[in-house]
């Protein structure tokens, strides 16, 4: 950052920027003439700069008063990430409303609750599939006055006594505005650093969602912690592609963007990701674990249909990469031959590589959510891609450790972010407390007590311990996960889990244990991965569930189970927690049949339920078992899966044991 | 019934207009062969009107004669108020009528935007050395119509092939290009040649959504053959049915479904 954009942030801290209008009107004074949206829209990028787009925000929220948005309503926004949605919720706190984003992929029975649980008067739709949906949700609720939608296709039909495009109000809104103009600027004025500035539901691996009340303190400092950490400039470029609903989009797409003044790209559509990633080349950017094992998977299989030569010169120069590439991004010192030779390897490999995946102006980047693969994570910083990683809550306003640079490993999460106090406790479980620790979950005063204490320190249900060497915070695993095996040995599931996830032919493993005498687990094959191997091996197949039971498949898995097994076996304290059986699951573990948070977690207990007969067997020593499962299709109705399952027993280590208790 | 009507209002409110094309007394024969025998129906705007059949019903050639690649022997093609001459096809291009093909007929070698490129050919006007020379009017023109054709390429959300060559597509995407090519016509009568032809039930699905709402949102009258019986009672306002070339049934969806001429033609007549 430039000194006196430096300093621009500063002055304008000091002069009390305590909202996103504020935050608004500041970049369209200091540089309204720079891009704040793009949106790949029929083939072309289009532009909004921070004059423009601040236009489009007023112009939405004389709508919203025009349509009789009170203070205090809750305006549900459900769509893909577009600039309009962005608006609508800077809109709504304009008005004094609270933004309420929500996953455009639940089905209407999940939303329900959450609408129901709100109180959403008014709410936004990306297009004809969530107005449905929220009809639906009408029917049941009775609270909501009106409804809004970006998409006008195939809604000409529909009853528009309660509805209206956005666009149609944005322009009544305008038209009408000598009459509500006073009262804008009079909601504007009033807004202050404690009030509401979002409400964000926590899918929950437990129980019902609970809704995440931030203030604008939160919001802001939390931006302005982490901007200044990472060296954030109004220079940067993101890509908005991830739930608009989870608390991350938030603080980078708004958060962080109007703190910073930033652009902020949105996709063509959810299946032009990688194009469009590719044409922005964002220099700041986000993504899920998954989203990079994918790319690291599409590379080794393009690869591998590469000319000889092609192939000889990409592994000869990754093979140099793995050695000197992570060093040099962390500024370690490196002798001049291998500086020489990762130049000339920059050129004719990692470059257009990196052109090709979109991080050709990657500057800094973050994954977390989930532990990633040691060797995916390498992979890419030995590109010289400056990915690290982050420990972060919704109630924490995402951050609560993360990586400084030159300090990036992939076993750790890194040191408390700015302002955050960290602590663990007797237990192993870790607490924080930070400028960006919630304000309470909306309507339900027990959870937010037992959550957050009286000191404002807030328990994370995450074990973990501090590394004393690096300061470091290493995760175990969710805290109640952790457990004991029936010999006393500790049973911590996402450590073995993820060592299985990190083989590109597994997407998932849920493993089971606790308090038995030994461990059994789930698994999940790779569609794209397993897919592409069989297509090359002339495995034919026919279905999911087909490949998944392919006896050559079946062995594949086997054999890593068998060497993840003998990694696990060398952990003292984890070595009880060694597959002995396993199976391949004939379907996919999806957020629509709830065996998934919407974020994609595992939810333990919920498939441990549902799937009990597979477990049983897998315990009982027989070789296979039949099942019937039922599933949800993406709208909303009912089926079920009948399969016989394999049963396959996997080589375990025979070790001492050790009786560690979990502490 | 609707025969002398101005038009007619669909169980889902939606105004159908008056007749469009008027097949009157329509026999094709292939020697002696006879495809089509004294057939006569009409197609009314902004309806969606299917022929069904069972097969070498003679639902194709019937298709060709509306598209005038047929030109019958006997029987006359009145289209909008006026007797049809023999025509060219790109004479009937020219008339608005365009069409999807029961076999996939995309170039193969092109990407899906190149492809749906040629379906705007009838609106461009520069030859071939202006484009070459890539100069004022061309340019205006090309630009004018790719813009007409990523509006087509958003309504299908085919964005995401843009620039994949046709021959990597798999079977269904490939039948949706062929539908943004005759749609990049913008034509006031689309034919539909079997559109559900070896799809799988969600790209049947798909594939419906997306006629429905061609019809609903740019108002084309679209006639369309196709086998699944199920998916045609979904879609259609009226359904013509064939059989060995004759017409035996003509009305809506449910008049069709209790035809005992219909259901004796499907199912088979018992001969105890």
């Amino acid at each position: 950052m430039g000194r006196r954009e430096r300093l621009a942030q500063m002055q304008s801290g000091a002069e009390g920027l305590q909202s996103l209008p504020a935050l608004l009107h500041r970049n369209v004074t200091q540089f309204g003439d720079a891009p704040a949206y793009r949106e790949k829209e029929f083939g072309i990028w289009q532009c909004w700069t921070w004059a423009e787009a601040a236009k489009e925000i007023r112009a939405i929220a004389l709508g919203f008063l025009e349509i009789g948005v009170e203070k205090g309503d809750h305006i549900a926004v459900i769509g893909r990430n577009r600039p309009a949605h962005y608006w609508s919720m800077v809109a709504a706190q304009m008005v004094g409303a609270v933004p309420v984003p929500l996953y455009q992929d639940s089905v209407a029975e999940e939303m329900t609750y959450v609408m129901e649980h709100c109180g959403a008067k008014y709410v936004v739709c990306g297009d004809q599939e969530q107005v449905d949906k929220v009809i639906e949700i009408q029917e049941k609720v009775h609270q909501i006055k009106h409804i809004l939608y970006t998409d006008k296709r195939g809604m000409r039909k529909y009853d528009h006594s309660q509805m209206n495009a956005l666009e149609d109000i944005k322009a009544e809104g305008t038209a009408g505005h000598a009459r509500f103009d006073a009262e804008l600027d009079k909601r504007i004025s009033e807004i202050t650093y404690d009030d509401t500035c979002v409400m964000l539901y926590t899918s929950g691996t437990t129980g019902k969602p609970k809704g995440v009340v931030l203030s604008n303190r939160n919001v802001i400092e939390s931006a302005k912690n982490s901007a200044e950490f990472d060296h954030l400039t109004r220079n940067e470029d993101i890509l908005s592609y991830l739930p608009m609903a989870w608390v991350g989009d938030f603080i980078f797409s708004i958060g962080q963007a109007y703190w910073c003044g930033f652009c902020v790209n949105c996709p063509e559509s959810a299946d032009t990701m990688m194009t469009d990633l590719r044409e922005i080349g964002p220099t700041y950017f986000f993504a899920p674990p998954r989203v990079f094992e994918t790319q690291l998977t599409n590379v080794m299989i393009r690869m591998e249909d590469a000319g000889k030569l092609k192939q000889r010169m990409f592994h000869h120069f990754m093979a140099h990469a793995k050695k000197v590439g992570g060093l040099l991004l962390d500024g370690k010192p490196v002798g001049f031959g291998d500086r020489l030779k990762y130049a000339l390897g920059n050129l004719l490999v990692y470059g257009p590589l990196k052109d090709t995946l979109g991080y050709g102006r990657f500057r800094v980047g973050y994954t977390a959510g989930e532990a990633i693969g040691p060797e995916i994570f390498d992979f890419y910083r030995s590109l010289g891609i400056n990915l690290k990683q982050l420990y972060g809550q919704t109630e924490a306003t995402v951050f609560i450790t993360v990586q400084p640079d030159g300090e990036v490993r992939a076993d750790t999460v890194g040191v408390p972010a700015p302002d955050v106090e960290l602590k663990i406790d007797d237990k192993g479980e870790i607490h924080y407390r930070s400028p960006g620790v919630f304000v309470e979950y909306y309507n339900n005063p027990d959870s937010t007590a037992s959550t957050k204490d009286a000191e404002g320190w807030v328990a994370t249900g995450d074990a973990g311990f501090i590394e004393e060497s690096s300061g470091h915070l290493r995760i175990i695993d969710r805290a109640k996960d952790v457990g004991k095996m029936a010999d006393g040995s500790m049973f911590a599931p996402k450590y073995v889990e993820n060592k299985l996830k990190f083989y590109p032919d597994i997407l998932e493993v849920v493993l089971f244990g606790n308090g038995k005498d030994r461990c059994v687990a789930f698994i999940n094959i790779d569609l794209t991965a397993v897919g592409n191997w069989a297509e090359r091996n002339n495995v034919a197949y026919a279905s999911y569930q087909e490949l998944a039971g392919h006896p050559r498949v079946l062995e594949t898995i086997r054999s890593h189970v068998e060497e993840v097994n003998k990694s696990v076996a060398a952990d003292e304290m984890l070595s009880g927690c060694q597959v002995h059986r396993f199976v391949v699951l004939h379907k996919e573990l999806d957020a629509d049949d709830g065996e998934m948070t919407r974020t994609r977690k595992v939810r333990r207990g919920f498939v441990e339920e549902k799937f009990q007969d597979i477990i049983d067997a897998l315990y009982d020593g027989s070789s296979s078992v039949s099942t019937t499962t039922e599933v949800t299709y993406e709208d909303g109705r009912k089926g079920s899966i009948s399969a016989t399952l394999q049963i396959v027993d996997a080589p375990v280590v025979a070790v001492a044991r050790h009786k560690v208790a979990a502490e | 019934m609707l025969d002398n009507s101005e038009g007619y209002v669909t169980e889902d409110g939606r105004k159908i207009g008056g007749v469009v094309m008027e097949m009157k007394n329509i026999t094709l024969r292939f020697g002696g062969v006879v495809a089509i025998k004294d057939i006569s129906f009409d197609i009314r705007e902004g309806e969606i009107r299917a022929i069904i059949g069972p097969n070498g019903a003679g639902k194709s050639s019937m298709l060709n004669v509306i598209s005038g690649f047929y030109v019958p022997q006997e029987g006359e093609v009145w289209f909008h108020g006026s007797k049809r001459p023999p025509m060219r096809p790109f004479e009937v291009a020219q008339q608005g009528i365009a069409r999807t093909f029961q076999n996939i007929a995309l170039f193969e070698g092109m990407s899906v935007l190149d492809n749906v490129m040629t379906g705007r050919l009838a609106y461009m006007k520069t030859n071939i050395l202006q484009q070459a020379l890539w100069k004022g009017k061309a340019e205006a023109e090309e630009t004018e119509n790719r813009e007409a054709v990523e509006k087509i390429i958003d309504f299908l959300e085919i964005q995401h092939i843009r620039k994949t060559p046709v021959s990597r597509l798999p079977y269904g995407l490939k039948k949706r290009v062929e539908l943004a090519r005759a749609l990049a016509a913008e034509p006031k009568l689309l034919l539909l040649d079997e559109p559900m032809a070896g799809m799988n039930v969600e790209e049947k699905e798909d594939m419906s959504r997306f006629i429905l709402d061609v019809n609903d949102e740019f108002g084309t009258t679209i006639a369309l053959i196709e086998h699944d019986m199920g998916v045609v009672m979904d879609l259609s306002d009226r359904v013509v049915v064939m059989d060995y070339g004759k017409k035996i049934g003509d009305g809506t969806p449910d008049e069709v479904r209790n035809n005992q001429e219909v259901i004796d033609a499907y199912l088979g007549v018992s001969h105890d």
